[in-house]
């Protein structure tokens, strides 16, 4: 056979391998945490690990409803912070701000983006903790050692800001320039052409960015390990320590090993872990696709 | 024999910089009221900048220099710290494509309303019933009213802008090229209701087709690489041209 | 025609919280980058940059450095790029019109979607299960595995994009000269992608050096240097992690040290990178 089209056909046969393979891997992945979870499901029903409140493997007990209260709380307060601010600052980049500041503002966006978790959690232990602890706790009475359920919060909003500027700016920049001369032109200001004309048209591309960062947070376990407080207990207040899904499983790594069934339990909460952030993401990216489409970017 | 009229819109030594570009060069002209004014030209001389430069549409883009007086009834439109919006509402706008805005047919028509007066839920309604009248899309639409905008047909959507634009009662209606992106059935609907229109509101329309400026036309400006070279009546501005240019571009030497 | 009314009271209201809000944002990244260096900034010496950690180390002054994390952190991210590039350029062409049908694309390209927003824990569990299983233990090659994986989506889709964007016609011209479909896709179309290829593997380079979650059970931690590829190693991010856990005010300043280094190469890769795409584009048709 001519020695080109020989190249030419195992080269493609061998992309055509490799693509196959990465598609399939978050299937493979999926069984995987599915079948090292099957362990625990003998012992232990669903409802039992999902609302039984003591994680305690030493002692064969595997709830976790304070583990996922933490992880709600967390997730959550981290969202109710970074949503509006990243939205304002959007909007602010993408119509307020003069061309020279918009310049400035986007790399730093950027580079807010490529901070390594590490980092963040190193950051929010030097600067939230204490800041929590001797300032923000005292403020409401209560006391604290600043390892908590807020710190984590605030150090996981910070870190979805990027996602959702970012998106919600290309977004806002995707929106035909007419559009806006449509509504200024029968007397709008800029400020209710933003509110009625632009978050309208891209409100799926913001619903979508929130979904994304959710999941972004929802999945984020360095950082959180390293302020949350690791305390497998129901946290009674934002200033309690508590845990997370994603940070329990580096918490629990070195225990783990000690027995299979709590290795199984991990795998299960990884599972779980995997299906909540797939499930965000896959609605998020969905939306996100739809808007593209609509709006051609 | 020159009819007795007001000048709505005057330009004194108007000029525009896009990004460096000169586009619009020392623009003196005058816009006589409730008539009908076309801006021709070639393409790419400024004709659309002018046109968005009164009502201070070019700003909202990077980069825009205007210097120079645009004087609307006699005030100066340019001058600093006035209300934009307020002055905007005195014009409405018709784009070259149809942008309804992202909502159903009576909340475009009700947009500006809602913005500008107190008027209650029914008092709007029949303000959108008579806007809708007024560009013949009354009896197209009424049956769907809180449809989206976005499933009406493109001639049905330029109607609607057009709706959208009276429901403020503006003095002045600037029209960019509206009829370019629909088909002759649609264009000449708007051509008419823009020589209905003109009974009631100054119109200004931007064309490039001779002949659409010849059918609907009582004034013309011709806007030759951003500057004037020609303005007057439009029989006066066809039948008897005064400059070499004006003269080209008339007999299609130059497009 | 001047007014003050309810209309511009409110937009002036929300012009204030967006420029607050806009200051959180930065201010962040300000404090960040404030705290690592005046932190950091003292305890990043010599010794810290050329020697290996010990036992003292992470008990209080002196004892060292964090060469083997540095090392380490090198070993792991830059195979681990170069694996991902070869994955990533072979799908992202196998994507193009030319060899798939449309909705097997889509599909793959919404498989890599999905693996670019897995938590980068779940890779590294995924591969712990799988090293277990296979008997190996915590090692380079592990960790290197479990960035590749990291890495692909990030790569892969990058390179897509930059390919998409080739217009047809310069495809065409390459056809009409006699290439083959494999040979267009090869030699033509990658060099008009170049800066948004370049982009992408710098992008998944810097992720894989700051990335923790997947090599803390991947590739172990360990005050040596690793002599093979079945040792296991620290690298930057588990460096921080390990000192940072410490009381002792004195390690965490190493951990701010660290984690200065470590700022200081991604943002170094992430200013190589919008640079040299500057720089490429000039080779780009548009």
């Amino acid at each position: 056979m001519d020695r080109r089209k020989l190249r030419d056909f195992l080269g493609t046969k061998l992309m055509l391998v490799v693509t196959v393979a990465v598609s399939l891997l978050f299937f493979s992945i999926f069984f995987l945490l599915l079948f090292k979870s099957l362990f625990i499901f003998e012992q232990h029903s669903l409802a039992e690990i999902l609302f039984s409140s003591s994680w305690n493997p030493g002692f064969n007990q595997f709830g976790l409803y304070p583990i996922i209260v933490g992880t709600v709380l967390v997730t959550g307060i981290a969202l109710i912070i970074a949503v509006p601010i990243s939205i304002l600052s959007a909007v602010y980049i993408a119509e307020y701000a003069p061309k020279k500041i918009r310049k400035i503002v986007r790399p730093f966006i950027d580079v807010l983006a490529g901070v390594p978790s590490v980092v963040y959690g190193l950051c929010a232990l030097l600067f939230l903790v204490p800041l929590v602890k001797d300032v923000i706790a005292p403020w409401f009475g209560i006391e604290t050692t600043g390892y908590c359920i807020l710190t984590a919060s605030i150090t996981l909003a910070i870190m979805v800001f990027p996602i959702i500027i970012s998106l919600c700016v290309e977004s806002f920049h995707a929106i035909p320039l007419s559009l806006r001369e449509a509504s200024l032109s029968v007397g709008a200001t800029k400020w209710e052409t933003v509110k009625k004309v632009i978050f309208r048209a891209s409100a799926p591309s913001i619903i979508s960015a929130v979904f994304l960062g959710f999941g972004r947070a929802f999945g984020e376990t360095i950082a959180v390990n390293m302020v949350v407080g690791g305390i497998t207990r129901t946290p009674s207040t934002l200033f309690s320590p508590g845990q997370t899904l994603a940070s329990l499983i580096v918490s629990a790594y070195s225990d783990m090993m000690s027995s299979p069934l709590y290795e199984s339990a991990l795998m299960m909460v990884a599972l779980i872990l995997f299906i909540v952030v797939l499930l965000f993401n896959i609605f998020g990216i969905f939306i996100l696709r739809r808007a593209k489409k609509r709006w051609n970017f | 024999m020159s009819t007795e009229c007001r000048i709505q819109i005057e330009t004194k030594n108007l000029n525009v910089s896009f990004h460096g570009h000169h586009v619009l060069r020392n623009i003196d002209i005058k816009i006589p009221a409730k008539k009908l004014t076309a801006i021709i030209g070639p393409s790419g001389c400024g004709k659309t900048t002018l046109l968005k430069s009164f009502n201070r549409l070019l700003e909202i883009q990077d980069d825009v220099k205007i210097s120079g007086q645009i004087l609307v009834d006699g005030k100066n439109i340019l001058a600093p710290r006035l209300d934009v919006p307020d002055i905007r509402k005195k014009m409405g706008l018709l784009s070259q494509k149809p942008y309804p805005l992202p909502m159903s047919i009576h909340d475009n028509v009700a947009y500006g309303l809602r913005i500008h007066s107190n008027k209650n839920k029914g008092e709007i309604e029949s303000t959108v019933e008579h806007c809708l009248q007024e560009v013949g899309l009354w009896n197209e639409v009424k049956g769907r009213l809180h449809d989206p905008a976005s499933r009406l047909s493109v001639g049905q959507q330029q109607r609607l802008c057009l709706a959208r634009a009276i429901a403020v009662e503006p003095e002045v209606v600037l029209c960019d090229e509206p009829t370019s992106a629909l088909d002759p059935l649609a264009a000449q609907q708007i051509e008419k209701l823009l020589l209905k229109l003109k009974k009631d509101y100054t119109v200004v329309l931007v064309t490039h087709t001779l002949r659409q400026a010849k059918r609907v036309a009582d004034h013309v400006i011709f806007l030759y690489f951003g500057m004037v070279i020609e303005q007057g009546p439009a029989d006066e501005f066809f039948n008897n041209p005064k400059n070499p240019e004006t003269k080209a571009y008339l007999s299609g030497e130059i497009s | 025609m001047e007014l003050l009314n309810k209309r511009t009271l409110e937009e002036n209201i929300f012009k204030i919280l967006m420029m607050i809000s806009i200051s959180i944002v930065v201010g962040s990244l300000i404090i960040i980058v404030a705290l690592v260096i005046i932190n950091g900034g003292p305890a990043l010496t010599l010794e810290l940059l050329t020697q290996t950690s010990s036992g003292e180390f992470y008990l209080g002054a002196g004892g060292g450095g964090i060469l083997n994390a540095i090392l380490g952190s090198l070993l792991l991210a830059l195979p681990a790029t170069g694996l991902a590039c070869i994955i990533g350029i072979a799908i992202a062409l196998y994507l193009q019109k030319d060899f798939t049908h449309p909705w097997v694309a889509g599909f793959v390209r919404f498989s890599l979607d999905i693996l670019w927003g897995i938590p980068s824990i779940i890779y590294g569990v995924f591969c712990f299960l799988i090293m277990i299983y296979l008997g190996m233990s915590a090692s380079v090659l592990v960790g290197i595995i479990a960035l590749t994986l990291l890495e692909i989506p990030i790569i892969t889709r990058y390179m897509d994009e930059s390919i998409k964007l080739v217009p047809i016609g310069l495809k065409e011209g390459a056809y009409s000269l006699g290439s083959t479909k494999f040979e267009t896709a090869v030699k033509v179309v990658p060099r008009q992608a170049l800066p948004g290829i370049l982009a992408g593997i710098l992008l998944g380079l810097g992720r894989g050096i700051g990335d923790a979650a997947s090599i803390l059970f991947t590739a172990g931690f360990t005050n040596r240097i690793p002599s093979s590829l079945f040792d296991s190693t620290a690298a930057l991010p588990t460096m921080i992690f390990q000192l940072s856990t410490s009381s002792l005010p004195i390690v965490r300043q190493k951990a701010s040290a660290t984690a200065l280094v470590l700022l200081l190469i991604v943002f170094t890769i992430s200013i190589l990178s919008r640079t040299l795409s500057k720089r490429y584009m000039k080779y780009v048709i548009k």
